[in-house]
């Protein structure tokens, strides 16, 4: 007896455990009505104490108090949350998608401007001004974001997120490096060649790789956008011009030669790194570990990956300021990049966008122009600056950084955006491909071959330009 | 192979006969019903309901963002088209097969059954270690192992350069397959181990016993005795380890598919069509082809394990 | 006579030595082995404790700050025990149910029984994948049970449940059914058989089973990360994936401090119940 009563209360703990489960989970589904409680949630690929702890450090510590304060002052009733995610992009990715899919998911949504294209044509987000009413074409802000940083989070025509930062890519060098193999401390390529030059003398050094410049699929779209892309522009051409994507054209060519030349021939760079799974990691470690001579990478790279401050960098570098050089991308020849100039950039970038779906859109819109406020950046940049979208700020915080100021000064006006287009993703893949191809030792002319099959594949034929 | 290849007419004559002699709680087939449905609406509701739905999946052009996302297409079996007439498919495939054969039937399965074979004598710490290893390292999740794993066999400063003084090796370039393999080798035997342990462990001593008393051999008694005896888990175990093998996507961790699509097996290649290359129609395609690939697997097991039960 | 003897013990003395040149050769095998299993499972142990883990394994620079960091992280020991939740629940789910229907599928023979079981088994296969991933979670969202453990708990019992009803079944075919037999003659009903005879019979596999899943959905990623929105729900599979940069590059400190406090459950879990219950395996196709 005593036995079978003990076994009963064993199935009786097990079942209430199951259905104590079942409770614990359910969300507060708002269902407020009009002049009631209002919830509004912010959602981004950041996570306090993990990926881009900073910005959700920010969300939770200074827009959600002070916005709330701030309504509470207009005598509305409202209530912010913040759902962190922190992980991979792809599947951050993925579940926005499920989330705006289902018609489901988060009033503000942060997500990268390459995305935008592809979520639009879903019907996944929709232009701001439909979303967020008339207040969104006269707000302050837009005035201080110039446009082709406007234009990162934007697709046809129509602006779809208020972006929150701008980038721009730079060759950094090693002036400790430079200086062993006989180089000027104060470098600036005028050419691929110059490059070329300034890798074969540092070849000369015993444990250096000279250039790493990113190739092949494992680096994903960090080849693209610090490899294929900044070269690209260098010989004049963009990935999509005139309706068209780029395929067995000139600059193609000119840039597969060019990988050719780093990782074949004059074996200038490690082709066994760009395969290596984390070989990106790598090549951050080993510049910071003076084994790289010259690297293509972000001003990300200077704030974020060599940054001497305590917990900043993941490969940090405390003599940065003294050792490590920036410079202008040089295009193919003076006057071969586009737009005829003599160095070149690519920008990516990071926006916010409403959610079509939200219950209090207005609201919303509110919320995501204080998130943009120029308070807001200034609190978002009291620990680690990064250059912002807005001029009005950058002309205050960024004169503590040189670094940044260049960035921001010298190489934004001259830098081109990827096309927010849905088949982008792919076509950068296939470029991966190619790269890849070249590198580990097939010929220019069957990699492009390959590519241009991919490509027309991805598509279609009568979208694809060259030969 | 002695498989006899008359049918058996027997077999409905004797089912009858079986139920009753099966049936010894007096369960009968209502109550049996009972007891097996919560199981079923669970599966199918969240198994097969999905499933099925993947498999119409596969016949759109279906995405998750892009303009197929809203408004995706029937189109009939062109993704199984795309997917058999892609020569990154039958690259894909073939891999799979070799990371099957060599990692999951070889590997595991004889690795599995050597260590059980060869720790069921002994006793103590020595047991308990050996075993205490494999099977920590098949507990250990996925993404940590992954991480362990990345350290043996790092280009720079791995463990395995390290000890065999092969210094800046890059042995997940030079040597993908072998590294994936090992690796599912190290995660996965413990569970044929296990079972194996339980098998042997169950073979009646006075079997071996008397097998010893006429000369067997090791091998013989192996041979003669064991083996027979244990069939039946020999094919449990082929069956699941083989599934398992080709549906798990840990090696992705280790090697993320590369270099260059050398370690791109079926379950990674699913996961590129779809996730990074968005193409969920076709992602689902090749799930169901290589369900269908699973299911003439299933099926050899099952005639093998019916011949065997006519011998 | 002597010659005789003399090669008696020449024999001996050969089947000696080769046995115990067996012994060793068998001995070294296995400390090889074993070594090789052990090899990876050095940096888990070390690196956690070394003031900058690298992707190589080195005498740690012994410090405790990775953990301090790692528990000023509000999500991490939480997601720990998420995970155990989600671990614990599954797993009762699917061994009452699993037990259940096993059970009655051994002892009743169900027309198209085994066709039906590996029908499952093979589809089991399609939806642990990613292309199920809409599906599931349309289905999910539709049933409100978005961001709720139900839902994550009933897709992941859903898809472990058919290898769990195979496995079980093999093993209750092999208990000898005279036990169910004799119970039955004292007027046992067939619930009781199952919870009084069979249960305790079949323990150590059940117990083997319970493990088997626990290991399962502690290492699963994208079901409680698709269907789960707030952090503070998530387990510590998905937390495990945060612990990057913005441009994906590993956190070695916390990751290395995470990653054992991640696995020493699951292990401790293992060892304790291996323990007290004895895994035992007796299934097998049986004819």
């Amino acid at each position: 007896m005593i036995h079978h009563s003990r076994r009963k209360t064993v199935a009786a703990i097990a079942l209430a455990a199951a259905g104590a489960l079942v409770f614990t989970g359910c969300s507060g589904d708002s269902g407020e009505d009009e002049n009631g409680p209002v919830t509004l949630t912010i959602t981004a690929n950041a996570i306090t104490g993990g990926k881009n702890a900073a910005e959700a450090d920010w969300v939770t510590d200074w827009v959600i108090p002070n916005f709330e304060a701030a309504m509470e002052d207009e005598g509305k009733d409202v209530t912010v949350e913040f759902e962190p995610q922190g992980v991979d992009d792809e599947n951050y990715k993925t579940k926005i998608a499920l989330d705006l899919q289902s018609g489901e998911g988060a009033d503000i949504i942060g997500m990268d401007g390459i995305w935008v294209g592809e979520f639009a044509e879903a019907g996944y987000i929709k232009p701001l001004s439909d979303v967020g009413g008339d207040a969104v074409d006269g707000w302050e802000g837009w005035d201080q974001i110039p446009e082709a940083v406007q234009n990162a989070v934007s697709f046809d025509g129509d602006r779809y997120g208020v972006p929150q930062g701008a980038d721009g890519r730079v060759l950094y060098y090693n002036k400790d490096l430079f200086e062993q193999a006989g180089l000027p401390a104060d470098w600036q390529p005028e050419s691929w060649d110059d490059v070329l030059e300034a890798g074969e003398a540092l070849k000369k050094l015993d444990g250096v790789t000279p250039i790493q410049l990113n190739a092949g699929t494992a680096m994903g779209e960090a080849t693209t956008m610090q490899g294929m892309l900044p070269a690209l522009v260098g010989t004049g051409e963009q990935v999509y011009e005139d309706d068209k994507w780029v395929g067995d054209t000139d600059g193609m060519r000119d840039v597969l030669d060019l990988y050719k030349t780093i990782y074949v021939d004059e074996k200038l760079g490690d082709a066994v790194l760009q395969q290596e799974a984390a070989g990106r990691d790598t090549s951050f470690q080993m510049f910071a570990a003076n084994q790289i001579g010259i690297l293509l990478e972000g001003d990300y790279f200077w704030r974020s990956v060599i940054n001497p401050e305590e917990g900043v960098g993941t490969a940090p570098m405390a003599n940065r300021d003294e050792v490590v050089g920036y410079t202008k991308i040089p295009a193919m020849e003076p006057g071969d990049g586009i737009n005829g100039q003599d160095f070149v950039s690519m920008s990516g970038g990071t926006g916010r966008v409403l959610n079509p779906n939200s219950d209090h859109p207005e609201l919303a819109w509110e919320l995501l122009a204080f998130m943009n406020s120029k308070e807001a950046y200034e609190a978002r940049n009291e620990g680690t600056i990064s250059i912002t979208p807005r001029t009005d700020v950058n002309d205050e915080i960024l004169a503590e950084d040189p670094m940044l100021t260049y960035v921001s000064e010298e190489v934004l006006p001259i830098t081109a955006y990827r096309p927010p287009l849905a088949a982008y993703p792919q076509v950068s893949t296939a470029m991966q491909q190619a790269s890849l191809d070249v590198v580990s030792g097939t010929s220019v002319d069957d990699a492009l071959a390959s590519y241009v099959d991919s490509l027309k594949d991805i598509v279609g034929d009568d979208a694809v330009s060259g030969d | 192979m002695s498989t006899s290849t008359t049918t058996t007419p027997a077999g409905s004559a004797i089912a009858p006969r079986r139920r009753r002699a099966d049936d010894v709680a007096g369960l009968g087939t209502a109550r049996a019903g009972i007891f097996v449905a919560p199981a079923l609406i669970l599966i199918g509701l969240f198994l097969l309901f999905p499933a099925i739905w993947t498999i119409w999946l596969g016949m759109t052009d279906y995405r998750l963002t892009g303009l197929q996302a809203a408004s995706p297409e029937f189109v009939g079996l062109d993704n199984y088209v795309e997917a058999l007439t892609d020569p990154s498919f039958w690259n894909s495939l073939w891999l799979t097969l070799v990371f099957v054969v060599a990692s999951g039937i070889v590997g595991q399965t004889l690795i599995g059954f050597a260590l059980a074979w060869s720790v069921r004598n002994i006793h103590g710490w020595v047991k308990a270690l050996i075993e205490g290893l494999v099977l920590a390292a098949w507990v250990i999740p996925a993404s940590v192992a992954s991480f362990l794993w990345l350290v043996l066999m790092d280009r720079r400063s791995g463990t395995l350069n390290g000890l065999l003084g092969t210094d800046g090796y890059a042995w997940l370039i030079e040597h993908p397959m072998e590294a994936i393999i090992l690796f599912n080798i190290w995660v996965g035997t413990a569970f044929s181990m296990q079972l194996f342990s339980s098998a042997l462990s169950a073979v009646p001593p006075s079997q071996i016993e008397s097998a010893k008393m006429v000369g067997a051999s090791g091998w013989q008694q192996l041979r003669d005795v064991i083996i027979p005896n244990i069939k039946g888990h020999i094919l449990t175990n082929t069956l699941l380890i083989t599934l398992w093998t080709f549906n798990t996507f840990t090696p992705y961790l280790v090697t993320a598919g590369g270099p260059n699509g050398k370690t791109e097996i079926l379950s990674v290649y699913i996961y590129e069509t779809a996730i990074p290359g968005g193409q969920l129609g076709l992602g689902a395609a090749i799930s169901l082809i290589m369900l269908l690939i699973n299911l003439v697997i299933a099926l050899a097991y099952i005639r093998v394990s019916r011949g065997r039960k006519k011998a | 006579m002597t010659a005789t003897t003399a090669t008696v013990r020449k024999v001996a003395a050969n089947t000696s030595v080769r046995h115990y040149l067996a012994r060793v050769a068998f001995g070294l095998v296995l400390t090889i082995v074993g070594l090789l299993f052990a090899l990876p499972l050095v940096w888990l142990v070390l690196a956690p404790f070394d003031a900058t883990p690298s992707l190589s394994l080195q005498w740690p620079d012994w410090t405790l700050d990775n953990f301090a960091r790692l528990f000023q992280n509000p999500y991490a020991m939480r997601s720990i025990g998420n995970s155990l939740l989600l671990g614990i629940g599954t797993m009762i789910i699917v061994v009452v149910l699993g037990a259940l229907a096993a059970y009655a599928m051994s002892r009743i023979r169900i027309p198209g029984r085994d066709g039906i079981l590996y029908g499952l088994l093979l589809l089991s296969s399609i939806v642990t994948g990613t292309a199920a991933m809409v599906p599931t979670f349309q289905i999910i969202t539709s049933l409100g049970l978005i961001n709720t453990y139900t839902g994550v708990l009933l897709v992941l019992a859903g898809g472990i449940l058919p290898t769990v009803i195979f496995i079980l079944k093999d093993f209750m075919d092999s208990i000898p059914k005279s036990y169910e037999e004799s119970a039955r003659l004292y007027g046992a009903g067939p619930f009781r058989i199952l919870r009084d005879v069979v249960v305790p019979i079949a323990r150590p596999g059940l117990a083997f089973i319970a493990i088997w899943t626990i290991v399962q959905v502690w290492g699963n990623f994208l079901v409680p990360f698709i269907l789960l929105r707030s952090p503070d729900l998530q387990p510590a599979a998905v937390l495990m994936y945060t612990f990057y940069t913005e441009s994906g590059q590993a956190d070695l400190r916390l990751i290395s401090a995470f990653a054992l406090l991640f696995s020493a459950p699951v292990l401790i879990i293992y060892f304790v119940v291996n323990r007290r219950y004895g895994f035992r395996f007796h299934g097998g196709i049986k004819s």
